[in-house]
This record gives structure tokens, sequence and C-alpha cells, in this order.
């Protein structure tokens, strides 16, 4: 088992090392003259003289590389153009936000996802089943963003049911401040016992978690489905069925839990690719995280912000992949084996 | 001979039967062949024909859907059914683009790594691996970011994220077939390599690719689109959805139906793909009989 956590971890790096060898090429190899990227198309010859110095571009490739993994190493990811603040601080404090929202909205979708493809499985064939499969490729099929201004307009402005956009109730910054030790409001209000800001953010996670909730739900409850209706031709499942289990217990109990490791794994993976649609949730519910930074930094053409959130949720993918494999490798030993 | 009258080789019969057996992939074909159908009828079917360029109505701008305008008028007073229509061209060639780069890319190399294993295998998956490290919009994203903003450029940034989910997928059929005696014996008999892996191990190995990119053409659809909102993409006065969404966006709240229409088009489209594509993968999966 440690030998094979080794083995992972060690592909780990290595997939790392090639992300960042992968941005390294797409910020200073790909574009013709990388300082006119990096110093935006109205910049002086003066200032491109500066940039090109500033990033060392009359040196040889191969010498640029080493100097930007060694930043990336210890930590000195650039500078933002439009923050003027290093990028990795940048990114410290976007993140949270963003895991709050992809978290809440993950939890959506299990909520939703999961019940949906029992129920599909259960009524195969019939009126339920035909109605869920609709609807999750409706799910799976949602332009985000567009999806995104539609709840908004429905629910917070004609409605007026939830609040349009941001983290919490502004006003309570003076009723009853915050304090934050990790960026996430909920929890923070949470730890803090700060009801009142609780419950505030609680109403602003719904809508852009239900958004990013959309596709997980979907993909979960067409995973879950199928590979139930997997289980349900084993022979175990018969077994069951002839000792005289109820339906109950033969879904809830013997057909959910072989179909739960591959919903372990589909929900770590989109996790991330989560991540990368909050690009176009936040900017809409005006949410302070990681899409809101990018959206932003792709506006102003911030090339050192860009290439570090790309990094940032790069990692967080090798990291949940591996974290997931390993795991499964912990449960399921035959896994190990392959 | 009554065999040969008999209702079930009626070929009306027969579809029919095929579509009671295949509903979601009958459904998905029937809704693509419509919008193919609109993409390609666009200059004979669409209002105003001009409004998918440069056209501008300045006292036109922003009405309400109308008999006129079926959709209403956009911020430089164009038809927004015209443009509608006509960013279905866009999008399918899009789609259609992006799926053959990535497989002409990826195949080859899933091929190479498959067959003859060993380093070249090691570095080929390796290379695979760094770029399925990256949610797909994500790298597409970033790498349109580098380029200059067009279609063409959004295409390749798409293309370069796809093609090595397929050169994962053949590498491993490659591999199974790869140790199979016929082939084995292809080899003994002096056969080139590229001989077998053209006539024998392609062929063979190509059906879970198909399948895969019909399942992906809706994610391709939806990618594209979302960097076209990002303003990565598609350029005024070009008539792409996920732009028309963005343009759009900012006169939501009073003009609603500046928005709705292409967001419905990018929906709709999405689930032709995604509703084709489960209806292949379920009718080529033997698993699909349930026993109950």
């Amino acid at each position: 088992m440690i030998r094979y956590a080794a083995e992972r971890l060690g592909l780990g790096v290595l997939v790392v090392v090639g992300v960042v060898v992968l941005t390294f090429l797409i910020a200073r190899v790909i574009p013709g003259d990388p300082a006119v990227t990096y110093a935006g198309p109205r910049a002086s010859k003066a200032q491109l003289e500066h940039v090109r110095k500033q990033l060392g571009l009359e040196r040889p490739v191969i010498v640029q590389l080493g100097d930007y993994l060694k930043g990336i190493a210890t930590g000195d990811w650039g500078t933002s153009y439009r923050t003027k603040r290093p990028v990795l601080s940048d990114l410290r404090t976007a993140l949270p936000a963003s895991v709050e929202l992809v978290t809440a909205g993950l939890i959506l979708a299990l909520l939703v996802g999961l019940p949906l493809g029992l129920i599909s499985a259960r009524f195969h064939g019939r009126l339920p089943d035909v109605l869920i499969r609709i609807a999750s490729v409706i799910g799976v099929s949602m332009p985000v963003f567009w999806a995104a201004l539609i709840l908004q307009l429905v629910f917070a402005q004609k409605l007026g049911w939830l609040p349009a956009a941001g983290e919490y109730d502004p006003n309570l910054y003076y009723t009853s401040p915050l304090t934050s030790y990790i960026q996430m409001p909920t929890v923070d209000a949470l730890i803090t016992g700060n009801f009142a800001v609780l419950k505030s953010s609680i109403s602003h996670l719904v809508l852009p978690a239900a958004v990013v909730a959309l596709y997980p739900a979907g993909l979960l409850a067409r995973m879950v489905r199928a590979s139930v209706l997997d289980t349900l031709g084993e022979t175990h499942i018969r077994m069951t069925r002839s000792l005289g289990f109820g339906d109950r217990a033969i879904y809830g109990r013997w057909a959910l839990r072989p179909a739960m490791n591959p919903v372990i794994q589909v929900t770590a993976l989109v996790f991330a690719y989560s991540l990368a649609n909050t690009f176009l949730v936040e900017a809409v519910f005006d949410w302070p995280g990681l899409g809101s930074y990018a959206a932003n930094s792709l506006q102003a053409l911030d090339t050192p912000a860009i290439v570090g959130v790309t990094l940032i949720v790069a990692i967080v993918y090798v990291v949940l992949n591996l974290l997931v494999d390993i795991a499964q490798a912990a449960i399921d030993p035959r896994i190990r084996l392959r | 001979m009554t065999a040969v009258t008999a209702p079930t080789s009626v070929p009306g019969v027969r579809a029919r039967g095929f579509a009671r057996r295949n509903p979601t992939l009958v459904l998905g074909i029937v809704l693509l062949v419509l919008i193919v159908l609109v993409a390609l009828a666009a200059p004979w079917l669409a209002p105003a024909p001009g409004d998918a360029g440069t056209a501008t109505h300045p006292f036109n701008v922003l009405t309400d859907p109308s008999s006129a305008h079926p959709f209403g008028t956009d911020l430089v007073g164009r038809d927004l059914l015209t443009r509608v229509m006509y960013g279905a061209r866009i999008s399918l060639r899009i789609v259609v683009e992006v799926l053959l780069i990535a497989g002409v890319v990826g195949i080859p190399l899933g091929l190479i790594a498959g067959y003859f294993r060993g380093r070249v295998d090691q570095v080929i998956m390796r290379i695979t691996d760094v770029f399925l490290a990256f949610p797909a919009l994500l790298l597409s994203l970033a790498i349109a970011f580098v380029l200059t903003p067009s279609v063409q450029n959004m295409t390749i940034a798409i293309a370069v994220t796809w093609w090595p989910w397929y050169t994962r997928l053949v590498r491993g059929e490659a591999a199974s077939i790869a140790t199979r005696p016929y082939i084995e014996s292809c080899r003994v008999l002096g056969v080139s390599h590229a001989r077998i892996l053209a006539r024998h191990i392609l062929p063979n190995s190509i059906t879970p690719v198909l399948v895969q990119m019909s399942m992906d053409a809706g994610g391709i659809l939806l990618t594209a689109a979302s960097i076209s909102f990002l303003g990565l993409g598609a350029q005024d006065p070009t008539p792409e959805w996920g732009l028309i969404v963005s343009q759009g966006a900012q006169y939501f709240a009073t003009q609603w139906w500046f928005v709705t229409f292409a967001g419905l088009a990018i929906l709709f489209t999405a689930i032709a793909f995604n509703l084709i594509g489960d209806g292949i993968r379920e009718m080529l999966d033997p698993r699909r009989v349930v026993s109950r």
C-alpha cells in the first residue's frame, strides 16, 4: 500500500512539473513576442525593453524555464499588473471563496443527483426514468453562464426571493462584524457563532451554488443510474431478492454501495472542473473568488494572474486525483495490483 | 414467401421499432438535423442576412420581439433571429473542426503508443497526463488568452486540449489488440508496422473513439460558447451564440430577449449532441439488457 501511494505521489509530482512547464510554454513561447503579451498592446518601446529585461527574455529559453520553475517552487508567482500585488497572495484570498462555492454546489449536486439516479434505476424504462434522464441531459447541456443570468433574473430580480449578488449582506459589516479566519463567510460565521452573517451568507450561496450544481448533478444522476443498473444484474442482488429483502434495502444498500466508488472519483474530478466553471458564474453573482479574479484578469490582459489561476486549479486537480487514487486503493486492494 | 412481406420487413415499421428501442438517439438526431438544416439554409431563411455581419440600424436598437423581428434586435439594431440562425453555422463548424483536429492528432499518437509500447509509450502517455491535469475549459482559455481572439484561434485552443482523451482511449485498445495472435502472425509474415497499424489495429480500435467523440460534441460546443462569452473567442460582428449572450448580459433585466434566444440555441444544440452521444453509447453497450 505504501509502495503504491509512493508511486502515485511520484507520478503526481512529475505531472505538476509538466503542468508548470506547459504554462511556461503558453505564456512565453506560443506568443511571438512574450514581452508584448506581458506589457499589453499599447506599451511603448521603452516599456517593452523594460519588460524584456525584467522577464530575462534575452537569455536562452532553457535558462528562462529553469528560473521560472525555481520561482514557482519558491512561491514567487510574479506580480499581477491589475492589483499590483504578488499573484500568490491574490490567489490565497480568492481561492477560499471559490472552494466554498464549489463545495456547496457539489453537496447540492450529490443531494439531488444520487436520489435521482437511484429512482431512475428503480423505475428503469418507465416514466420517472424517462423524466429524470431528460432532466439530467438538460443539466449537462446547460450553458452555465446563461443559467446564471436566467436564475438571477427570475429569483433575485423578478421574484425577489434571494439576493442577487455578493457573499453576504454588506449592512452586516457594521451590525455584526465577522471575524475571518479562512475567508469562507459561511464557515467563519459558524465557527464564531455569528448567526446573522451565517443566515445571510447561506441565502447568498443558494443561487450561485445551484448553477454550479447543474452539471455535476446531471452527471451524477446518469452515473448512479448506469452503475446501479449494472449491479442489479449481479448474483448478490438476486440472492438478496430471493431472500425476500425489500426494494429499500436492495437499492439503498447493496446496489448503491458498489456504485459509490466511481461516484467518489467523479465528484473529485468534477470539483476541479467546477472551479474552472466558476469563471462563468462568479462574475454574474459578484462572488469574490477565483472566477471573478480570473474574469477581471482576462479583461485586463493580466498574464501573470491568468498563469497563476491556471496553475493553481491544475494543482488542485492533480492533488485531488492523487488523494482519490490512494483512498480507493486503501478501500479496494484490487486497485493496487492493476 | 410470406416472410418477405411480413410486417417486420416494412421499412417504416422497422424505423418505428428502432425509434422505440433508441428514443434518445432518434430525438437527438431529429433535433440535430433541424439545427443543421437551419444552419445550411440560413441565407434563405433568415429575415435579414446582412445582420449577420456588420450592418447597423441605429433607429431599431433593442426593439421587442415582433412579427418583423421575432427574437427582437440587439444593441446596434441587428435582427437577432438572423444572428441566432447564422450562429448555428459557426458553432457546428467549431465542433466538427475540433473533433477532426483532435482525432487526427490524438488517434495516431495513441496507435503508436499502444502498438510499440516501451519508451515511446511512456513519453506520449506522460505528455497526455499533463494535458489531462487541466479542466478542458481552463486550458483552452489560457491558450486562447495568449492568441489573438478569433473563432479560428479558439478552435485551435480547444483542439489542443482535446486530443489527449483520444490518445488515451486508442492506446488502450491498440495495446490489447497488438498482443493478439493474428497481429503476431502478420509480423512473422513480414508485414510492415505501418501496414499493420493502418489495416489491422486502427479499424479494430476506432469504435470507442467514435463513440467518445459523439459524446464530446456537446462539451466542445459549451466550451466554445463559454470562451466567447468571456471575450476570448468570436469577436463582433461574428454572430456567435456565446458572444451574443455576453453582449446582452448587461441589458438582461430590461431586454430579456437579447440573452434568452441565443442561450436557448446553445442549450438545444448541446442537448441534441448529448442525446445522440448517449444513444450511440447505449446502442453499442452490450450490458444494456438488464436482467430483471
